[in-house]
C-alpha cells in the first residue's frame, strides 16, 4: 500500500509539470498581459516597458515559466496586477469554493444516491419512470437556466433566500447554489447508481444473502449498496476537481467570489499570475482527489490490494 | 413501499435546506442611513494617478475633494480647496490652497500635499497609468523619459513657495489647465500614502467627504459619513457599502429582490423591462462617452489620398436612429459631432457638426465609396472585444445597414477578439487591418478633452496614428488662447478638419444608467457617469 501511494505521487511530478506547462503557454498565447492591465488606455511606451521588466515578461518564455516553477516551489504564486499577492487572493477563493464543493457533493451523494437505490430496487414502476424524467430534464436543461431560474424564482419571486450570497458564503447561502451546481452530477449518480444496484440485484450473493434469512435493510446496505457504489465513487471523485474548476458560471450567476469568479478576472484581465496560480492548485487537487478515489476502491472491495 | 418512504426523506431534506437558507435572507441596509451600491473590483491598487478606470474612480471621487470639482449637475469646473488659481500667460499659474482642510487623519492639506503627490505620479519607477497627465508641466521628460532611466524625481515645473501656495510652470500655453484639475490623478495625498504605502492601500485616506471603515480586496468596500468634512458638499446619508458584482445581472436581480440599494448599469437585456420593474426609479442621463469607429492609418491601404471619401460614404450608410433605438432602446443617443452633449454648447458641444455626413443617406454613401476608389480590399472587417457590452448586436446591425446601403452583401463583416485585453494588444501592436471599435470616456469635462488625446500627432490614446498638420496647429493655437469663448471655436475649427477628413466616424453617444429600490431619493448621476452619493438620501 505504501510503495503503491508513493508510485503514484511520483507519477504525480510528470503530469504536474506537464499541465503546469501547457497553462502557462496557453496564457501567454492570449495576448501580451500588459496590454490588458493598463485597460481601455494603453500605458505610454515607458510605463509598459518599465511593467513588463518588473513582471519579467521581457525574458524569454522558457526562462519565465522556469523562475515561475522556482517560485512555486517556495509557496510563492507571485503577485496579481491589483498589488494583491496571489497566495492572498487563494486564501480567500478557495475556502469559499471547498464550501459550495462540499454542498454540492453532499448533495450528490445523499439524494442521487437515495434516489439511484430507489430506482434501481424498483426498476419500470412508476417511481422509477418518474425519476428517470426528472434526471433528463436535469441533464438537458444548462446550468445557468437552472440557476437563473432557481436565483428568480426562490429570491425575488417567492423571497425564500437571498439572490446574491454574501462575502461571508455560508453553508446555508451555498445551498442553492450548491444544488445548481451539483444537479447535473446528481443525476449522472441517480443514474450510474440505478443501472449498478439493478445489474446487482440479481446476482448470486445477493441472492444467497437473502436466501440466508438476513434481513432487507442489511441486504441492501452491505452486500449490494457495498458493491454497486465503485463506479460512483470513482465518477464523484473526479467530480470533485471539475465541480471546483467548473463553477464559474454557477459563482457567476450568484455573486459567490470564489475560485471560478478569481479565474474569470484573471482571463478576462489577461492576469498571468492569478490564471497559472489558481489552475496549478486545480491541477493538484485533480490529481490528489484520483489517488483518493483509487484508495477508496480498497476500502469498498476488499478483493482490490495494491502493492 | 420501503422505496417510496426514501424519496419521502429525500424531499423533505431539500424542503429542509431551503428553509435553513430562507433564514439567510433580511433586509438590505446595514444601518440606518446607509445604502448599498453595486461595484466592480477596482483593476488597480486605489491610488489616484493609477486609477484610470470608472470602477476605482467612484471610490476616489467619494474620499478626495482635489483643487478644482466638477459640478455633478452643469460638469462645470468650480474651486473646490483651491482660493485662486492666477496666471499671467496661461504658461505660469500661481496656485493657492483654501485654509481649513485637512485629510480625515487630522493633516492638514497643504501646497505640499499636492507637489508630492503630482511628483510621485509623474514618476516613472511608480508605474502610475496617468502619469501622461503629469506631461504637461516641465519637466516630466526628465522625470519620465521615453526611454531609458529617469534623471530626476521631481518635476522642475512644481515649486512650493509657501505652507499654502505652489508655482506651476507648462512646458507650453495651455490656457484651460486650471480646469483639468479636477480629475482625480491631480488630488491631493497625505503623508502617511508616502510613509506607510502598503497600509494606506489596504485602506486609503482622503479628504473627500466619506471615509473607509472597513476595505476587503474583492468583496466590499464600506464607506462611511465623515462627520469632520469641512466641504459643503458632506454626505446626505450616513455612508455606502459598495458590494463587488462579477455580473451586472446579479445586481440588477438582488435590486428587484431588495437586497441591493442602487445599480448604476442596468444590463443592455433588462434594459426592455427596467422601466416596469423599477416603477420609475430609473435614470438615463447623458454620459461623457462617445464611441466612433476608428481607423488604421498605419495601414498605406487606409491612408490614401481620396479615402476620406469612403469613409465619409461608410459613415453615411450608417443608421444610427434605428441601431440605438432598436438595441440600445435609447440609452445611446445618434452622434453628430465628435464631443459629446454634456459639455454644454459653452463647452464646445456642437450639434449637427457632422452635418451630412453623419446623416443617413445610402443612396451618397454608394456613392462616395465609389468616387473613393471602392472599399480597401474590397471589404471593411470591424474588429470588435466579443467579452463585455453587447458590442457583437451592434456591429453586426451597422454592417446590416452597411452591406444594404452598398446593395452588397459581403461589404462589411464583423472581426470580434476574444477577449477585450487582446483587443487592447492587437491595437497596440498595430495589427489592425480595418475599422476597430473606439469608445472614449473622457477625464474631465472640456472639449480638448475629446480631442487632443485621440487625434494629435502621437497623442496617448491616437490608436489609429491619425496625423494632420492643420488639426495640430489648430489644438495648439486653442490651448495657447486664454479667452475661453476664442479658444473653444478653435477647438471646433480643429474638430471640422476630423470631420472633413473623417479621421473617425462618430457612433453615439452613450448614457449612464441606474436603478435604485424605495429607500433612496436624489439619485442622479453625474457627467461621469457615476452616481452622486453625497447628495443621495436615505429612507
Amino acid at each position: 500500500m505504501g510503495r503503491y501511494v508513493a508510485r503514484r505521487l511520483l507519477q504525480m511530478i510528470p503530469v504536474f509539470v506537464g499541465a503546469t506547462l501547457l497553462i502557462f503557454l496557453m496564457v501567454n498565447v492570449m495576448g501580451d498581459p500588459i496590454a490588458g492591465l493598463c485597460g481601455e488606455r494603453s500605458c505610454d511606451p515607458a510605463t509598459a516597458a518599465q511593467l513588463r521588466r518588473e513582471f519579467g515578461l521581457d525574458k524569454p518564455l522558457w526562462q519565465q515559466y522556469a523562475t515561475y516553477m522556482g517560485n512555486v516551489f517556495t509557496g510563492d504564486f507571485g503577485t496579481a496586477f491589483n498589488g494583491q499577492k496571489v497566495t492572498e487572493l487563494m486564501a480567500t477563493a478557495f475556502p469559499v469554493t471547498i464550501r459550495l464543493t462540499v454542498v454540492a457533493i453532499l448533495f450528490e451523494i445523499v439524494i442521487g444516491i437515495v434516489l439511484g437505490v430507489v430506482t434501481g430496487l424498483r426498476r419500470g414502476r412508476p417511481v422509477d419512470t418518474g425519476v428517470l424524467l426528472l434526471t433528463l430534464v436535469v441533464i438537458s436543461v444548462p446550468t445557468f437556466v437552472t440557476g437563473l431560474l432557481l436565483q428568480l424564482l426562490l429570491g425575488v419571486q417567492w423571497d425564500w433566500i437571498r439572490p446574491s450570497v454574501s462575502p461571508d458564503a455560508t453553508f446555508g447561502e451555498l445551498i442553492v447554489p450548491g444544488l445548481v451546481l451539483a444537479s447535473v452530477s446528481l443525476a449522472y449518480v441517480t443514474r450510474l447508481t440505478r443501472t449498478t444496484i439493478a445489474e446487482n440485484k440479481r446476482s448470486d450473493y445477493v441472492r444467497t444473502a437473502l436466501a440466508k434469512g438476513l434481513p432487507r435493510r442489511r441486504v441492501i446496505t452491505r452486500h449490494l449498496l457495498r458493491n454497486s457504489l465503485i463506479p460512483v465513487v470513482t465518477f464523484i471523485g473526479t467530480d470533485i476537481g471539475a465541480l471546483m474548476g467548473g463553477a464559474i458560471v454557477t459563482e457567476r450567476i450568484f455573486n459567490i467570489h470564489g475560485v471560478g469568479y478569481q479565474l474569470y478576472q484573471g482571463i478576462l484581465r489577461h492576469n498571468t499570475q492569478t490564471v497559472v496560480g489558481f489552475v496549478t492548485v486545480l491541477v493538484l487537487v485533480f490529481l490528489v482527489a484520483n489517488l483518493l478515489v483509487d484508495l477508496l476502491y480498497a476500502v469498498l472491495d476488499p478483493r482490490i490490494r495494491y502493492a | 413501499m420501503r422505496g417510496a418512504r426514501h424519496a419521502g426523506w429525500a424531499a423533505a431534506a431539500a424542503a429542509g435546506a431551503l428553509a435553513a437558507a430562507a433564514c439567510g435572507g433580511g433586509a438590505a441596509g446595514p444601518g440606518p442611513g446607509v445604502l448599498s451600491s453595486s461595484w466592480g473590483d477596482p483593476q488597480n491598487p486605489l491610488e489616484p494617478s493609477n486609477t484610470n478606470e470608472v470602477q476605482g474612480g467612484k471610490v476616489l471621487d467619494m474620499i478626495f475633494r482635489g483643487l478644482k470639482r466638477y459640478n455633478p449637475r452643469t460638469g462645470a469646473a468650480e474651486n473646490m480647496l483651491a482660493e485662486r488659481i492666477e496666471t499671467p500667460d496661461s504658461r505660469n499659474f500661481t496656485i493657492t490652497v483654501k485654509d481649513g482642510w485637512t485629510f480625515s487623519n487630522g493633516e492638514a492639506v497643504t501646497a505640499r500635499s499636492f507637489v508630492d503627490a503630482w511628483n510621485y505620479g509623474a514618476s516613472l519607477k511608480n508605474n502610475q497609468k496617468n502619469a501622461y497627465f503629469f506631461g504637461y508641466i516641465q519637466g516630466y521628460d526628465k522625470v519620465h523619459p521615453e526611454t531609458g532611466a529617469q534623471t530626476a524625481d521631481t518635476l522642475s515645473g512644481l515649486r512650493v513657495t509657501g505652507p499654502r501656495t505652489f508655482t506651476v510652470r507648462l512646458n507650453q500655453k495651455f490656457s484651460t489647465f486650471p480646469d483639468t484639475l479636477g480629475y482625480v490623478a491631480f488630488s491631493p495625498l497625505p503623508r502617511a500614502f508616502f510613509d506607510h504605502h502598503t497600509d494606506w492601500v489596504k485602506k486609503p485616506v482622503g479628504n473627500g467627504p466619506y471615509l473607509v471603515r472597513s476595505y476587503t480586496r474583492g468583496f466590499q468596500m464600506s464607506l462611511r459619513k465623515w462627520e469632520g468634512y469641512p466641504g459643503a458638499d458632506r454626505a446626505r446619508n450616513n455612508g455606502v457599502d459598495l458590494k463587488v458584482y462579477t455580473d451586472t445581472n446579479t445586481a440588477y436581480t438582488d435590486l428587484l429582490a431588495g437586497n441591493l440599494d442602487l445599480v448604476d448599469d442596468v444590463p443592455a437585456p433588462q434594459l426592455k423591462f427596467v422601466k416596469a420593474d423599477l416603477d420609475g426609479r430609473y435614470i438615463n442621463a447623458p454620459a461623457g462617452i462617445i464611441q466612433t469607429l476608428a481607423f488604421p492609418y498605419y495601414d498605406p491601404r487606409w491612408d490614401k489620398p481620396g479615402l476620406e471619401k469612403v469613409r465619409t460614404g461608410l459613415s453615411m450608410a450608417i443608421n444610427r436612429d434605428q441601431i440605438t433605438d432598436t438595441i440600445f432602446h435609447r440609452t445611446r443617443t445618434p452622434a453628430s459631432d465628435w464631443t459629446s452633449p454634456v459639455l454644454g454648447t459653452d463647452g464646445g458641444f456642437k450639434a449637427g457638426l457632422c452635418g451630412a455626413a453623419c446623416t443617413y443617406d445610402p443612396g451618397r454613401a454608394k456613392k462616395l465609396v465609389q468616387e473613393g476608389g471602392g472599399l480597401p480590399g474590397g471589404q471593411v472587417r470591424i474588429t470588435y472585444n466579443a467579452d463585455t457590452g453587447s458590442h457583437r448586436e451592434w456591429v453586426d446591425a451597422l454592417c446590416n445597414s452597411i452591406n444594404n446601403a452598398l446593395g452588397n452583401d459581403k461589404a462589411c463583416v464583423g472581426n470580434p477578439v476574444g477577449t477585450f485585453a487582446d483587443f487592447r494588444n492587437q491595437i497596440g501592436q498595430h495589427k489592425m487591418q480595418g475599422p476597430f471599435r473606439a469608445g472614449w470616456q473622457m477625464d474631465y469635462p472640456l472639449i480638448q478633452n475629446f480631442l487632443q488625446p485621440l487625434y494629435y500627432t502621437n497623442a496617448s490614446s491616437n490608436d489609429g496614428k491619425w496625423s494632420n498638420k492643420g488639426f495640430d496647429k489648430l489644438i495648439d493655437r486653442a490651448n495657447a488662447e486664454s479667452d475661453r469663448v476664442r479658444a473653444v471655436r478653435l477647438f471646433q475649427q480643429a474638430e471640422a478638419v476630423v470631420r472633413d477628413n473623417m479621421a473617425a466616424i462618430p457612433l453615439w453617444y452613450q448614457n449612464g444608467s441606474a436603478g435604485y429600490t424605495q429607500r433612496l431619493s436624489h439619485v442622479a448621476l453625474n457627467p461621469f457617469s457615476v452616481p452622486v452619493y453625497n447628495e443621495i438620501r436615505v429612507g
